[in-house]
């Protein structure tokens, strides 16, 4: 239903932390939806990759979180917001392969330090901010008219 | 070329979502760090790997992967068979390790597109 400032879907859905069995399911939830808005494929499948990329941040670190999905007709927007340790120090964290994974979530294939890598890569806009001990915040767009980035294909 | 196919080629065991094997396979991904596989695999690949564990489904769903094929004896445990089946994602197991099933599947892939490989 349209509402103010063109925005034609407003939803936000909890992330519980630590818990891996539902791991991906806000991300589904994310796909489908845009889906039935019946948005181009490439923009579903961008944005549902920043989603899940926040949601396994969520699950893997934080304490809970809460994952906003905000669509216009020009740009999709994701918020992912957490309680949790926060980062350090966010350009590290943002280096392709640099990870504080532990073992138990490396084992099933994550922690392989590419997260905010791939969210940096699949959005037009990624905007972090954290504070250690409180938790992070990210701020993700992906424009719906935008001319493809050229690394993806 | 279909999943079916590659399966009956390369004597691969359907363990999750059999009615899902007339899927059409595009091409393949091999990977066992997820989120290289949610950044580069591609829609319609089929997912060549070792993790068991039920998020693999979820990452092969996201990316509309036409299967996922486990390698050397690997199997999928209960609950990502459930998943798959609730989700409709094939999931096949092989006895070959993850080199020999990746090239086994390109030669199947790469003659039925009529490209030529070597």
């Amino acid at each position: 239903m349209p509402q103010g400032d063109g925005i034609i879907y407003q939803d936000s859905f909890p992330v519980e932390g630590g818990n891996f069995e539902t791991a991906g399911q806000v991300s589904g939830r994310i796909k489908a939806i845009l889906k039935n808005l019946n948005l181009p494929k490439e923009i579903i499948r961008r944005a549902t990759l920043v989603a899940y990329e926040s949601e396994i941040n969520i699950v893997s670190y934080a304490t809970r979180g809460e994952i906003k999905l905000i669509v216009k007709p020009e740009e999709v927007i994701v918020e992912a917001d957490d309680i949790g340790p926060g980062i350090e120090d966010i350009e590290l964290a943002m280096q392709a392969g640099y990870s504080t994974a532990n073992e138990k979530i490396r084992e099933m294939g994550f922690g392989a330090g590419m997260g905010l890598f791939n969210i940096n890569t699949y959005s037009d806009i990624f905007k972090i901010s954290s504070e250690v001990g409180k938790g992070t915040h990210l701020h993700m767009v992906v424009k719906v008219n935008e001319k493809e980035p050229n690394e993806i294909n | 070329m279909k999943l079916i196919d590659i399966a009956r080629e390369l004597d691969l065991k359907v363990r999750a979502a059999a009615e899902k094997m007339e899927k059409e396979v595009s091409g393949g991904y091999v990977g066992d760090l997820l989120s290289d596989v949610m950044g580069n695999a591609r829609e319609g690949q089929v997912w060549i790997t070792r993790q068991t564990h039920q998020n693999i489904v979820a990452v092969a769903d996201l990316k509309d992967l036409a299967g996922i094929v486990l390698v050397n004896r690997c199997e999928p445990l209960a609950e990502t068979v459930e998943k798959a089946n609730e989700v409709g994602m094939p999931i096949l197991v092989s006895s070959f390790p993850a080199f020999e099933l990746a090239g086994r599947i390109y030669i199947l892939i790469a003659k039925a597109k009529g490209v030529s490989f070597l």
